[in-house]
């Protein structure tokens, strides 16, 4: 028997998205560190790096930095397959097909403020959905709703304001 | 600060303004625990009449000392009279959320709203 080498051929393509979903997975990691009043309330500073995807390399990149970014930030703060993956999955999935929509909005008058909130609305509204249906099974989810929508809107204009601003310094 | 401003497009403000309206408007939520929905009418602790808080009524409990009269509206109910000598459940006025109840202790009625899930068990008096 001869050892066979199987070697997957890396575009540069594939360097790009490995770097931005590292630079996103970094984010997720020192945010796990930060105490959050709430769960569900966190600033998502990797948002900033999908939006900055987006805006550069199209929505394909995106999704691929947010989806690589949810599975192996849960590895490394071992949530795999805990409720808090799913909801990030579910939470992640949701902002993409917003996103979707966003970048189709006309860019002189939405830029990426307008995507981070949309975004980040889908995003807390995905996880709420999922809570509902799995988690609690209980309407009472659906209190707290204003305090995420607050924190949704506060965050989704800081993140998209800093996207924003890489955006245009990298011009 | 201006330079952070001018990364927004007038197209950001609008949705800004929007979602801050959405936000503002759902805030009321956190407050209300909930939505009524039936009227519970007690005498000595036991039930004597249960509406769903959709049509107006009017319902009459005799109690020791005579006659205490319900009123149960779209959403609210209240005492509307009571032979007591105090007062305190007509004076309580219209009741909205759930849990919430007018007691007239000296003819032994009550007035109790319930919500779809109730909280607790039940209430000794």
């Amino acid at each position: 028997m001869t050892a066979s080498l199987i070697e997957l051929p890396v575009t540069a393509n594939d360097r790009r998205i490995a770097r931005y979903a590292a630079a996103a997975i970094a984010l997720t990691v020192a945010e796990a560190a930060l105490p959050s009043p709430l769960p569900g309330v966190k600033p998502g500073l990797a948002n900033i790096v999908v939006l900055i995807v987006l805006m550069r390399h199209g929505w394909r990149d995106a999704a691929w930095v947010a989806l690589l970014r949810v599975v192996a930030g849960s590895l490394l703060v071992g949530q795999f397959l805990a409720p808090g993956f799913f909801l990030g999955l579910t939470g992640a999935l949701a902002s993409l097909a917003v996103l979707a929509g966003a970048v189709r909005l006309p860019q002189g008058w939405f830029g990426p403020v307008t995507a981070s909130i949309l975004a980040a609305f889908a995003h807390i509204g995905g996880q709420l959905l999922l809570a509902r249906l799995w988690l609690v099974p209980h309407d009472g989810v659906f209190y707290l709703a204003p305090v995420f929508a607050a924190s949704a809107l506060v965050f989704g204009i800081v993140n998209g304001l800093i996207a924003a601003r890489l955006l245009k310094d990298s011009l | 600060m201006k330079n952070w401003l001018d990364l927004l497009r007038p197209g950001d403000w609008i949705i800004v303004l929007i979602c801050l309206a959405g936000v503002a408007a759902s805030f009321p939520l956190l407050w209300t625990g909930g939505k009524a929905e039936r009227a519970v009418v007690r005498l000595d602790g036991r039930v004597m009449a249960e509406f769903p808080l959709v049509a107006p009524h009017r319902y009459s409990v005799a109690g020791p000392l005579g006659d205490t009269l319900i009123e149960i509206a779209p959403g609210r109910a209240r005492v509307l009279s009571d032979p007591g000598p105090r007062q305190y459940c007509v004076q309580q006025g219209w009741l909205t959320r759930p849990n919430a109840i007018a007691i007239c202790a000296p003819n032994h009625v009550s007035l109790s709203l319930s919500g779809r899930d109730p909280s607790h068990d039940s209430i000794a008096y």
